[in-house]
Order: C-alpha cells, then sequence, then structure tokens
C-alpha cells in the first residue's frame, strides 16, 4: 500500500504527535502543529493515536491510494474531495485503490490532518516519524511532499470503520479573537509595567510569515524596556539577553516589535529575550491561526495553566473515549 | 460575454507587483492569457504566483496591492 502524491500542497509534512527528548541538544519537537487533530483523526481510522499522518497547512495536496484504506481529514476546515465527491471532515470513509483525494480552498482553520489506518510509515528517526524540515530529518525524506513523491503505509492492525465521525463538541478549534493564555515570566522584568499592559491588551494580528518554527504577530504597540547596561554577551539592543534556552511556547519580541511565539519547529535557544509562554494547553490553537487573523495573549498564573492542561487531557481522554 | 473570478489559492498578503518599484503585473482592461501571472501571494517566508486559469480580459480587481486575503477570496474577475 502506498500513497502517490500527485500534487503536494503549500507545505504538507509527514507529522506524528513530535519528537521529544532531544531539545537540550537543538533538535526541536516537531510533530502536528494541532496535536489534538491529529490525534483525532488516527483515532478515527483505528490507528493507534500517534501514528504518522500528513499535516496540511492553507492548501490541500492531491493523492492517489494504491489499496483500499480507511480515511480521515480533522482540524481546520479544508474540504475532502473523493472523486470529486465532497466528504466530511472529522468522518471516517473508505477508499479504494485507484481513488484519488483532493481538497477545496481552506474554509476555516489553518491546518487539516490526514490520517490513513496503517499510518504514514517513514522510517523512524530518533522516536519519531516527524518531518523537521529545517534539519532535513525524519518524515518523507527529510522534506515537505513533492509531486510524484510515493509514501508507504504501514498495514492496519485493526480497520476502522467508514462513517465514525468525532462530536462538534470534542474538536476544539480557535475563537476570533483567538485567546492565546501565557504565563509572564522568564524576561518580562525587561519591559516597562506601561508595555506589558499594553501587550496584554492589544489585538495582534497573526504575520504571513508565520510558521511552524514560530508564529509571529504584529499589529500591537512596541514594547518599551527598562534602561539598562547590556551585560558582558549581550547584544546592544534592548531586546537582547545573554544566549538562553528558548521554551517551546516561549514569546519571543525582537526589537520590542513583533511577537513571535516558538512552536514544533523552533531553535532552541538564542539571544532575544521572552515575555513569557504560551501555556501548553493552548498551542493547538496557534496552529489553526490563519495569517491576518486577530488574536489577544492572556496572562494567568501556573493555577490556571496547570488547570488547563488537565482540561486538555480531559479533553483527550473523551475522544479517545468517543472513538474506542 | 461570460465572466469568471480567479481565486485566491491561499491565505496571505495580496501583491499586485513583483516588487514595490516595478509596475502592476497587469491593471484592469489587459488581456491575459491562460497561466499568466497575475499577482503574488506572501505567505509563510515565500511568495506564490497566482495565474489566470483562463485567456480573458481583467475587468475588475477586487483586492489591492498588500491586501489581506483569504482561501477561495475573488482577487480579479475575468471577461471571457
Amino acid at each position: 500500500m502506498a500513497i502517490k502524491v500527485h500534487s503536494p500542497g503549500l507545505s504538507t509534512t509527514v507529522q506524528d504527535l513530535g519528537r521529544p527528548g532531544y531539545y537540550h541538544i537543538g533538535i526541536p519537537l516537531s510533530g502536528a502543529m494541532d496535536r489534538e487533530a491529529l490525534r483525532s483523526a488516527n483515532l478515527l481510522v483505528g490507528n493507534d493515536e500517534n501514528a504518522a499522518g500528513l499535516e496540511v497547512v492553507f492548501m490541500g495536496p492531491e493523492l492517489e491510494f494504491t489499496a483500499p484504506a480507511t480515511v480521515a481529514v480533522t482540524g481546520g476546515e479544508i474540504p475532502p474531495k473523493l472523486n470529486g465527491e465532497p466528504r466530511d471532515t472529522w468522518t471516517s470513509f473508505v477508499v479504494k485503490a485507484g481513488d484519488v483525494l483532493s481538497f477545496d480552498f481552506l474554509k476555516a482553520g489553518a491546518r487539516a490532518y490526514i490520517a490513513v489506518s496503517g499510518g504514514i510509515d517513514v522510517p523512524v528517526v530518533l522516536g519519531s516519524r516527524s518531518t523537521y524540515t529545517l534539519g532535513a530529518l525524519g518524515g518523507h525524506q527529510g522534506r515537505k511532499l513533492a509531486a510524484g513523491d510515493e509514501l508507504p503505509v504501514g498495514s492496519a492492525s485493526k480497520s476502522g470503520a467508514a462513517g465514525r465521525k468525532l462530536p462538534v463538541l470534542l474538536r476544539r478549534m480557535p475563537g476570533s479573537p483567538a485567546t492565546l493564555r501565557m504565563l509572564p515570566g522568564l524576561y518580562w522584568h525587561r519591559i516597562t509595567e506601561e508595555a506589558g499592559k499594553h501587550f496584554l491588551a492589544d489585538t495582534w494580528k497573526v504575520a504571513p510569515e508565520a510558521d511552524r518554527i514560530g508564529y509571529r504577530f504584529r499589529g500591537g504597540q512596541k514594547l518599551a524596556f527598562v534602561d539598562r547596561k547590556p551585560p558582558f554577551g549581550a547584544g546592544s539592543d534592548p531586546s537582547n539577553i545573554v544566549d538562553a534556552c528558548y521554551p517551546y511556547g516561549s514569546i519571543q519580541v525582537p526589537g520590542g516589535t513583533e511577537p513571535i511565539v516558538l512552536h514544533r519547529d523552533a531553535v532552541s535557544g538564542g539571544g532575544y529575550f521572552m515575555v513569557g509562554t504560551v501555556i501548553s494547553a493552548d498551542m493547538d490553537l496557534i496552529g489553526q491561526l490563519q495569517p491576518h487573523m486577530p488574536a489577544k495573549f492572556v496572562a494567568v498564573d501556573m493555577t490556571a495553566a496547570l488547570k488547563a492542561r488537565k482540561d486538555q487531557d480531559a479533553l483527550a481522554a473523551s475522544v479517545r473515549a468517543a472513538l474506542a | 460575454m461570460a465572466t469568471k473570478d480567479l481565486l485566491s489559492p491561499l491565505p496571505g498578503t495580496f501583491y499586485r507587483k513583483p516588487s514595490p518599484d516595478a509596475p502592476v503585473y497587469k491593471s484592469e482592461g489587459d488581456t491575459v492569457k491562460k497561466g499568466e501571472i497575475i499577482g503574488l501571494i506572501e505567505v509563510m517566508k515565500s511568495f506564490h504566483e497566482v495565474h489566470a486559469d483562463a485567456d480573458g480580459t481583467i475587468t475588475a480587481f477586487h483586492a489591492d496591492n498588500e491586501d489581506a486575503v483569504m482561501a477561495g477570496q475573488p482577487l480579479a474577475t475575468l471577461a471571457i
């Protein structure tokens, strides 16, 4: 069983739930930007939830199946079509050998996940099949898909039935404006009290540059810094620090102008100050933000962040139960 | 005469010219051949050409240079 890539879409990559454990040596987490959507797609087709699927961003690929399989498309609304006939998202459907999956224009969200029963069977690299394109690591030859590629599909241990649907209440998508909860900290003290208020009060917009490495936002007021003499090793710009580790989800603001939330393919360290981190429970939402969409940062404390993580775990448990 | 809307394939920023100081690719009233570039969409640090999908005459642009556009949004109308 294989999938032939007729056209690749904008930047379609093989992703599973990620490659944790190597960030300290500079290899990022990678994996789906919206992990809950990939998990749902896998469970819909009867896969292990960490099986590799395809992450599609903004524009869908055209794919041909060489053998029968069960398929599901979840996440952002990029409506699938099988041999030109519309298929529902968040719902499993059967494909036959020779069937062609294509997509309509993006309607909502930013990233769709395609799961195929058996999973995309590319080699496991450092414990994951996820693609890290900057490092040319994992996935299909370490890169996004190209026309003419042929992707191996594993043999399905249990075949998922067609017509399985995830209830709407278990599909999590950002609102408008998107609300991104963040834990102020790290180098928050570098900006003035006034700047901190603006940062949280302003409505930001996703910059078109936003990608898997970092989500850039613009449109808010420039942050004013507390005066200082640059410490030894830090650059002269007030947004520079002595090089430090960058946590997943950290919000750096180079020059104090455009916040960047580091995401699945982020670099692991550098010399820009960070105002805090987006909480882990809201990272999936960022993966569904289109360019120019409004977003607001909302400060929470650690108790609220941990509660949100528990809620996110409960959602995952409900998805598992609904698709068991 | 039949008309056809040329839709944006991607969300992003629409550009009607190849660089800031260059003339626009096409103006209203210009004829286009199928496959000709009518603009660019910038997203994820790269620029993607928008091609005419039919021969015709551009009767209207619906997005200005540097406008934010959504996928599926009409960028121009062609008389074909």
